[in-house]
């Protein structure tokens, strides 16, 4: 087996060394009835080629997004990532190394996060930004705990315009729980959530753009938040629209939680991605996941450690802010890189083409008989109201090699009042030919 | 130098060094020290639009992000990594990490175009061969563990914790017994085990552990009460040991209605030899990042797939993977779910494509020889140096870790996290220190199954020679270790009280005297 280096000569030297007549010897605790006391009918090992035609075929089962026009967005997106940044994270010093418990051989990885941690805290215009956390959707469960321990609140309200699997974690995480507000769903980008906010409120999440792609007011709703002295939370699923967008820390924000796939990921079937999770500087002591922090060495040399660890379960234990160990590491450098290709010039650049493209996005599918763009403001994405049941709609358009974005009613089956509607996304990848092909092809399935 | 008003450094190599270090041990500053706003690596069209659609929510502020080009951030990021110890390069005998070798395959697959250039929201009839390899990856993992089902989706093996005790709540709660509050962690858990129970709102009540380092069943069944809704027991435990009772507790365990989580990150000792579902656990996580080979990326991303005994299958949260007439069918909603959903999307796809990978290289036949090889080399280890170092449970053979304390070092007045510093010099990577805390000191050695003789027998040397020199009195060389990393000792305290968590320009910050 070529991953195990010991010949059966060199396995039976080390059984003598140890003193044991055979491998059984060392499971001598194992209960009898329990030790390979079964045949496990799965296959016997296989070179690499064959494991290999296997995945093949596999993989080519599936349609990937590079095979036609593709305008799927919803809280995963399509982006170039440039080569350098997969050829650097499969370097083995980063790939095959773990979690830096020790500062002074792993001063790469621990540099990478303070980097990592400075790009976010800029582009959310936020004190301070942690390692990552798994992703977005449990980063706002994450944050809507967070909220409650800095206020001592319980009251929490969810936008209608939320993604509706990030409303669904923070509901399996507060399970039952009385306090915990969720607006109906808001195609039209409607809201009331600032009536919603009372003396008990801990915090309000919005997320902008939001599910439909509308664009939020932050501003009005941290006024409106920190008057009652709840905090607002705002969700990002699309990190690159923070290039054109007005920074939600300059808005008023408290929390601010985003998926950061976009920037250095691929879509990879959604995971693994990145929680982004960046607050003020007075609330870090609350922050859950992990932290990177500048120190000097003996020698009074710069150098980088994971820092205020006492927040953390392997220190605090039940007493912890989060039960969270492992975080995205690899996902954080490949952001990071991505990040440092692009510089400022280079993200407002990726950001305007991506609003660009939109636009002609929704221009084309405007002038398709009998669709209707509900969005007047949008970043990369926008959702349609056609005459026909999404889901129909959608599925034919695969069929004729186009991906056409998701039918609202995958995501909220009990809505009827959504069964109509499509969400789709440009990005600087999306093309004149794709927008034409898929305009073509709504306006013959409607005709 | 001049310091910023926190006293730090506001450069690289402010003694002695250059900043571009020395010889073949680089020395790197920032990015951005090194980038600036103008430049970038990227070639993107500079477009114009007469009206954005953005109404009026447009970017005022400054994003103030550095960028370099190609060449340039080729090597930043080449240079930091070379101040990285990685498997590739050495030994990463971290106990209760399984640092294992991972395979180039699993990497290559991962990148195919089918797996890694999918939507999870594309229409699923376009996506059929990745519920197929969901499908088969489930069936891996139910076979190994001889359970009835498995969640795949959650993120990590906290994660994984998390989903199931929030099956276990569920499934009491199904039972009309929502009034069970506690949950029994034994003292030698990991750390994240009581953070879970916590999280979810249970009362922590430790069991003690006996002299032997094994959970002692009287000791269950005295803590057991209508109160306790499960056991959080680790098996093979934070020791190194099997729990050679675990039968007899998770029999205490459900007679007293109870559930048993079992905490999985050990399972390389026994994927293949002994399959957890036939010792009375109702859930258990699987680290695919550990046991199963995918990378562990400098702290993630993990995966933490849970299985689920037939009482807790209902419970198991959406999404998941159902054969039909018209093929596989992805089930992402369920009326009324107790449990409903743990992340957005269906989870570490790219982790189930390296896992599954992986297994079908190693085969049922690989995996368990494997499993033999781990435990073979920890025991090794342990034999090796049980002359010298201290061993705390000696009553058993050790599983895929052997654990020492340090007893041993009592009179030299090095300490274990002195010790370990020490093995830096030495070209290893230090094993897992201070845990599990039922032992004073602990070193925690985990070579997995991935470690040659050759290199075992001189990680056994290195380790050796230590001690003796521990014990022959020469105390310096391990207070002041490391001194061939790319760092000294750093350090902690300062890090945490004065918190540098980001970069400032060292203009915007006010200077103080030389």
């Amino acid at each position: 087996m070529r991953y195990l280096p010991h010949s059966e000569h060199e396995r039976a030297d080390m059984l003598g060394v140890i003193g044991a007549a055979d491998m059984d010897a060392l499971f001598s605790a194992v209960p009898k009835t329990a030790l390979k006391s079964f045949d496990l009918g799965l296959p016997a090992h296989q070179p690499e080629f064959l494991v290999e035609a296997h995945m093949r075929a596999l993989a080519n089962k599936n349609h990937a997004a590079g095979d036609g026009p593709f305008f799927v967005g919803a809280g995963a997106y399509r982006h170039h990532v440039p080569a350098t940044v997969d050829h650097l994270i499969q370097r083995s010093e980063w790939l095959t190394a773990y979690t830096p418990y020790q500062p002074e051989i792993s001063q790469g990885t621990l540099q990478m996060l303070f980097e990592f941690q400075t790009q976010v805290a800029k582009i959310m215009g936020m004190d301070v930004a942690n390692a990552s956390l798994y992703d977005g959707s449990t980063g706002t469960a994450e944050a809507v705990l967070m909220a409650r321990r800095l206020t001592r609140k319980n009251k929490i309200v969810l936008s209608g315009g939320l993604h509706p699997h990030y409303r669904d974690v923070v509901k399996a995480y507060l399970k039952d729980d009385p306090d915990l507000v969720c607006l109906s769903p808001s195609p039209e980008g409607q809201g009331d959530i600032l009536q919603q906010i009372d003396g008990n409120t801990a915090a309000i999440v919005i997320q902008t753009p939001d599910f439909y792609g509308h664009l939020r007011d932050l501003k009005s709703a941290a006024e409106a938040a920190h008057a009652q002295g709840a905090l607002l939370i705002v969700v990002v699923t699309e990190v690159v629209s923070l290039g054109l967008l007005e920074a939600p820390g300059a808005l008023g924000a408290d929390i601010v939680v985003a998926e950061g796939q976009s920037i250095g990921n691929a879509l990879n079937f959604g995971g693994p991605y990145l929680g982004l999770m960046a607050t003020r500087k007075e609330f870090i002591r609350q922050m859950p996941g992990r932290l990177c922090g500048e120190t000097v060495d003996a020698d009074g040399n710069r150098g980088f450690v994971l820092t205020l660890s006492t927040r953390e379960q392997h220190i605090r234990r039940e007493k912890a802010t989060s039960n969270i160990c492992t975080n995205s590491g690899l996902c954080a450098l490949a952001f990071s890189i991505h990040m440092g290709l692009l510089g400022e010039a280079g993200f407002v650049r990726l950001a305007r083409l991506n609003h660009f493209n939109a636009i002609k996005l929704a221009d084309a599918l405007a002038g398709v008989p009998g669709v209707e763009v509900l969005n007047k403001t949008f970043f990369n994405e926008m959702t349609i109201r056609t005459p026909q049941p999404a889901v129909g709609l959608v599925e034919r358009l695969a069929r004729r090699g186009i991906l056409a974005g998701v039918p609202v009613s995958r995501l909220l089956p009990n809505d009827r009042s959504v069964d109509n509607l499509i969400i789709l996304a440009a990005t600087e990848l999306t093309t004149d030919a794709d927008i034409s092909a898929l305009a073509a092809a709504l306006t013959e399935e409607l005709a | 130098m001049s310091m910023n008003t926190q006293g730090r450094p506001t450069g690289v190599g402010t003694v002695g060094t250059g900043a571009s270090g020395s010889a073949l041990i680089p020395d790197e500053p920032l990015l951005f020290e090194i980038g600036d706003t103008e430049h970038s690596g990227v070639d993107l069209p500079d477009v114009t639009f007469n009206s954005d659609r953005l109404g009026g929510f447009a970017r005022k502020t400054k994003l103030d992000l550095a960028g370099l080009t190609e060449p340039e951030a080729m090597r930043h990021y080449v240079r930091l990594s070379r101040m990285n110890h990685s498997i590739d390069s050495g030994m990463y005998p971290l106990g209760s990490c399984t640092m294992k070798h991972n395979p180039r395959l699993n990497e290559k697959m991962a990148r195919l175009p089918g797996f890694s250039d999918i939507h999870p929201l594309q229409p699923v009839s376009t996506v059929q061969g990745a519920l197929e390899l969901m499908n088969q990856l489930s069936h891996w993992l139910m076979t190994l563990t001889n359970t009835a089902a498995v969640a795949l989706s959650p993120k990590a093996g906290a994660h994984g914790e998390l989903l199931g005790m929030m099956a276990i709540k569920a499934a009491q709660e199904a039972k009309g017994e929502a009034h069970r509050t506690v949950v029994l962690v034994p003292e030698s858990a990991h750390g994240t085990n009581p953070a879970t129970a916590a999280f979810l709102g249970y009362t922590v009540k430790p069991v003690p552990a006996k002299d032997d380092g094994t959970v002692d069943v009287e000791a269950v069944k005295a803590a057991l009460s209508p109160e306790v809704a499960a056991i959080m027991l680790t098996n093979p435990n934070t020791c190194g040991l099997f729990e050679p009772q675990v039968i007899e507790i998770a029999r205490a365990v459900h007679d007293a209605g109870a559930f048993f989580y079992c905490d999985g990150a050990n399972f390389n000792a026994i994927m293949g030899v002994v399959r957890p579902g036939d010792l009375g656990i109702d859930a258990m996580h699987i680290n695919l990042h550990k046991t199963f080979s995918t990378p562990h990326g400098g702290g993630g991303p993990g995966a933490g797939p849970v299985v689920l005994s037939e009482a807790l299958a209902p419970f198991a949260p959406v999404p998941f993977v159902r054969k039909t007439a018209n093929g596989l069918e992805l089930v992402e909603h369920i009326e009324d779910a107790a449990l409903g959903r743990v992340t957005a999307f269906h989870g570490q796809m790219g982790m189930y494509v390296r896992a599954l990978t992986y297994m079908l290289s190693h085969g049922g036949d690989g995996l368990a020889q494997a499993a033999q090889d781990a435990v073979l080399n920890a025991n090794y280890i342990k034999a090796r140096l049980q002359h010298i170092f201290s061993v705390p449970f000696p009553d058993y053979p050790t599983m895929h870790e052997a654990l020492f304390d340090d007893s041993f070092l009592k009179e030299s007045g090095v300490s274990t996290l002195d010790f370990a510093k020490a093995l830096i010099d030495e070209g290893f990577h230090p094993m897992t220190m201070y845990f599990p805390l039922v032992v004073h000191g602990a070193m925690l050695i985990e070579p997995t199954e991935s470690e040659s003789k050759q290199t075992l027998d001189r990680f056994c040397d290195v380790m050796a020679e230590l001690a003796t020199d521990a014990l022959a009195g020469n105390k310096e060389r391990f207070t002041s270790a490391p001194t061939k990393a790319p760092r000294r000792r750093l350090d902690e305290t300062r890090a945490a009280r004065q918190p540098v968590l980001k970069w400032e320009k060292p203009a915007d910050l006010p200077q103080a005297a030389e």
